[in-house]
């Protein structure tokens, strides 16, 4: 008997219109966990390098998380994966919600997809019956729109539906999967879900989860709530206000964006408005967000309250996540109001929240530059938010130049030439970022820029407090309950941080304690990702719920497999080499690993090499960034070296440096 | 008739506080797994929320009594702006419906406020529903005292009220006859 999997995949050839039920094996979960570790795995497995993203060799697996479905709060997310249209590296962006946990009382761990439909369809999967069906009558309709069609359609209200819009449809790269209140947005998956033909799939599941030790498990869970309540009760002092709570974060719930509408720039990542928040914009911000949320949401089984059911009056009602709630706004320089009413049109379009309004703000910016032309833009209005609507149609039509900033900025500006390159310019490996400008280099975000995989600060961050603290005394109050440390070491490293002098950035943390610091971050949302568990419990945050004390302990009760905190490390370490593997194999480059070359004013050179130098190092990695024979070894995936051998990519490590022998006397 | 004290149990639902997790249903359905906790499936739970996200509507019911069968209800209540089914407030496990019932055998499914040796301080929806939507009530109610059947008078007074009691009469002064014959 399986715990918390269910022990089978659902494999859908849309070429030839198949379905298997395939019985997954129970060493793979042992070696990869689940989630986005068996996902990468079977990427490895069956995507080689000279697959592109819309090949249909190409697969797209909607992975659950190992323990979605278990009562473990919070867990609901599922991992998809996938070659990404815009940076050709492996996509893996996860989506809280509801469908994970709809798919496994279905019967099912992962749907992988492969191959192509010559027409549009819709996977409608409920229990044991799972259907291949036109879904002609959708076309070109809005992501919200086709879930609630679907689901009178099929007359089923409880059914869960992933599904894209227009933008999906016309493969923008960074086209999103949406599914009710959450998103897979990052990486352009949503594009080759179009270029699949699949419009969404339909998930209904009436079927028992099981856990291998029930009152552990229960205990487990009661636990997580406590901390929750506790939490709530006792924010967290001296940090911003979305990190002082759990959630993913609380974006609809919290007010005050003092901090990100200040910190963040505005337009084209440029400008920064330090005392934009004012009282009047604080009490029409207000008022904006008291006449549109209806209702605080949640994902699955989860009492935060991340999402809220927006409905700007004369449009209708959807429902919104996280940090879309700025990011129109900031890029178009407008208020609140605006961001809101046109984060409807892009949910039905289904973009990505970071990357749209970047391609947009980025094409005005080239419009003021004259490198874009009134030719490229006819009858564009004249107002910014005008624009910005404008400007989103275009895009997800594909219309004009649309087709061009549908690539994202970094591929539009080689396309659109005339020196657009510069204005592409907060990209990291094509990706558009954050937009983040700062002053002084951070070492540990330098090392989780440069190398995360997922190309998205919030993927990456968490645990380890942003800044020093600027009074010891607060720092050891901090450290005081922070029992989510895996080592002691890291209280030490924080008790002794400075704003300034000897002990600040960018000498302090040392190089070496960036490693340890950057390495913790990355696992925990490594370990997420393949349990399904919401980063907004668990990896982002500072002192969160779910740690790496007790993780090992919700997989042993629930998944009955032996697990601890070495063993737990081990495996994620495993698949996170793996996906290293798989991009180095497609080309991924140390030059490619670095963060936007404005990011900070105050660089150092010097430094930035050693930082990246000796965390490959750490990571097991040569000085290129490719796993070395002898991690991948202990990691037991000597399969990796042999192909890396074939394809010349694995440095061999010589017991004397060649230089010394070279001396030819 | 006498009247005595009984202490009610109870939920009280504030639609306006739930946020749509579910995980009412979650634990629900865990605890009455057999083993307790062994495993979840919201089809199987005795609280659902009825839920349509985009018109905002969110009511957690818990499972009531079984009807044999569908009633009249079909009306329309416009609340604050929004239109529920008359049937998202019903606690009836009916056959107009899928809810309340076990999803392979299809018998009814009815809450029993979370009953376990030892006595749970509050049902377990409530417990996990950290939004406050579900509260547990208990109050004491008069009631008129009703004393406790036998077996053998439900039965009797089944039989009476499909015979009548004269019949009955008849028959139970025919068999003590020939008996004593």
């Amino acid at each position: 008997m399986r715990y918390a999997e269910t022990g089978f995949n659902l494999e859908i050839d849309l070429t030839r219109g198949s379905i298997e039920r395939v019985v997954t094996d129970p060493i793979d979960t042992e070696l990869y966990l689940g989630g986005l570790g068996t996902n990468a795995k079977i990427l490895w497995d069956r995507v080689p390098p000279e697959v592109e993203a819309f090949s249909p060799e190409n697969l797209l697996i909607f992975g659950t998380g190992i323990l979605c479905g278990t009562p473990a709060p919070g867990c609901n997310r599922t991992i998809v994966s996938t070659i990404s249209p815009q940076t050709k590296l492996m996509a893996f962006s996860m989506m809280g919600g509801f469908w994970a946990p709809e798919l496994k009382y279905a019967g099912y761990d992962k749907v992988i997809l492969r191959g192509k439909s010559p027409e549009l369809v819709y996977l409608w999967i409920n229990n044991d019956k799972v259907e291949i069906r036109d879904a002609s009558h959708l076309k070109g309709k809005g992501s919200v729109e086709t879930a609630e069609l679907l689901r009178q359609e099929l007359n089923e209200p409880k059914a869960q539906v992933a599904a894209i819009g227009l933008a999906g449809e016309n493969r923008v790269f960074y086209a999103s999967i949406e599914q009710g209140r959450s998103s897979s947005s990052r990486g352009g998956i949503g594009a080759v879900m179009g270029d699949k033909g699949v419009k969404a799939i339909v998930v209904r599941g009436t079927q028992d989860i099981n856990v291998s030790n029930p009152v552990k498990y229960f205990d487990l869970c009661n636990e997580v709530l406590e901390f929750i309540k506790f939490r709530e009760k006792n924010p967290i002092p001296g940090v911003i206000p979305i990190l002082a709570v759990l959630g993913s974060p609380q974006e609809m719930a919290i007010h005050d964006e003092k901090w990100h509408t200040e910190n963040f720039m505005w337009g084209n990542a440029r400008l920064r408005r330090k005392g934009f928040w004012t009282e009047d914009v604080s009490d029409e911000w207000k008022k904006t967000m008291d006449t549109m949320r209806t209702r605080l949401i949640s994902c699955y089984n989860c009492p935060m309250k991340c999402g809220a059911t927006i409905t700007p009056p004369g449009q209708p009602t959807y429902m919104m996540k996280c940090f879309s709630k700025l990011t129109y706004t900031m890029a178009a320089m407008s208020n609140l109001e605006f961001g809101l009413r046109i984060a409807q049109v892009a949910t039905e379009y289904g973009v990505d929240g970071y990357s749209a309004p970047q391609a947009m703000a980025f094409a005005l910016e080239l419009y003021e530059n004259n490198i874009l032309t009134d030719k490229d833009l006819p009858d564009m209005p004249s107002d910014n938010e005008g624009r910005f609507y404008y400007l989103l149609d275009k895009i997800v039509k594909r219309d004009g130049i649309g087709d061009a900033l549908a690539n994202g900025t970094y591929w539009a500006a080689k396309e659109i030439d005339k020196g657009a390159e510069e204005y592409a310019h907060n990209n990291i490996k094509k990706h558009e970022q954050l937009p983040l400008k700062l002053s002084m280099l951070n070492p540990i975000y330098f090392l989780m820029y440069s190398t995360g995989a997922k190309m998205n600060i919030t993927q990456i961050e968490g645990q380890f407090p942003q800044a020093p603290f600027p009074e010891l005394k607060d720092r050891e109050e901090f450290v005081k309950d922070w029992f989510q440390v895996p080592d002691e070491k890291f209280k030490q490293y924080f008790l002794d941080w400075e704003p300034r002098g000897e002990k600040s950035i960018p000498y302090y943390p040392t190089v070496e304690m960036c490693c340890d610091i950057v390495d913790w971050q990355e696992k925990m949302h490594y370990i997420d990702d393949a349990l399904g568990m919401c980063a907004g419990l668990s990896s982002f945050h500072h002192k969160p719920p779910y740690h790496i004390h007790n993780l090992p302990k919700f997989i042993s009760y629930g998944a009955g497999m032996e697990m601890d905190e070495d063993k737990i490390s081990f495996a994620a370490k495993r698949y996170r080499t793996l996906i290293r593997a798989f991009n180095m194999r497609r080309g991924l480059k140390r030059k490619d690993e670095k963060p936007p070359a404005d990011h900070w004013k105050k660089r150092f050179p010097e430094l930035e090499k050693e930082l990246l130098d000796s965390y490959y190092k750490y990571k097991g990695w040569d000085n290129e960034g490719v796993p070395t024979k002898e991690s991948l070894h202990e990691l037991g995936l000597d399969y990796v070296i042999e192909d890396l051998q074939q394809r010349n990519l694995l440095s061999e490590i010589e017991e004397t440096p060649a230089k010394e022998t070279s001396a030819n006397i | 008739m006498k009247s005595e004290k009984k202490t009610i149990k109870s939920i009280r639902i504030d639609v306006d506080k739930c946020n749509g997790c579910r995980a009412c249903e979650v634990i629900c359905s865990a605890f009455h797994a057999a083993p307790k906790y062994s495993s979840n499936n919201p089809a199987r739970s005795r609280i659902r929320v009825i839920h349509d996200a985009l018109a905002d509507i969110y009511v957690p019911v818990y499972a009531g009594e079984y009807a044999v069968a569908e009633c009249a209800g079909r009306d329309k209540y416009t609340i604050d702006g929004k239109e529920y089914d008359e049937c998202a407030f019903c606690r009836a496990s009916c056959p107009s419906r899928d809810l309340f019932k076990e999803p392979d055998s299809g018998l009814p499914l009815k809450c029993d406020m979370c009953a376990s040796d030892p006595t749970l301080e509050k049902p377990l929806c409530v417990q996990w529903c950290l939004n406050e939507a579900l509260i547990f009530e208990e109050r004491e109610e008069e009631v008129e005292e009703e004393e406790s059947q036998s077996e053998l008078e439900i039965g009797l007074e089944s039989l009476a009220h499909k015979y009548g009691l004269n019949e009955m009469k008849e028959i139970i002064a025919k068999m003590s006859a020939s008996k004593k014959g």
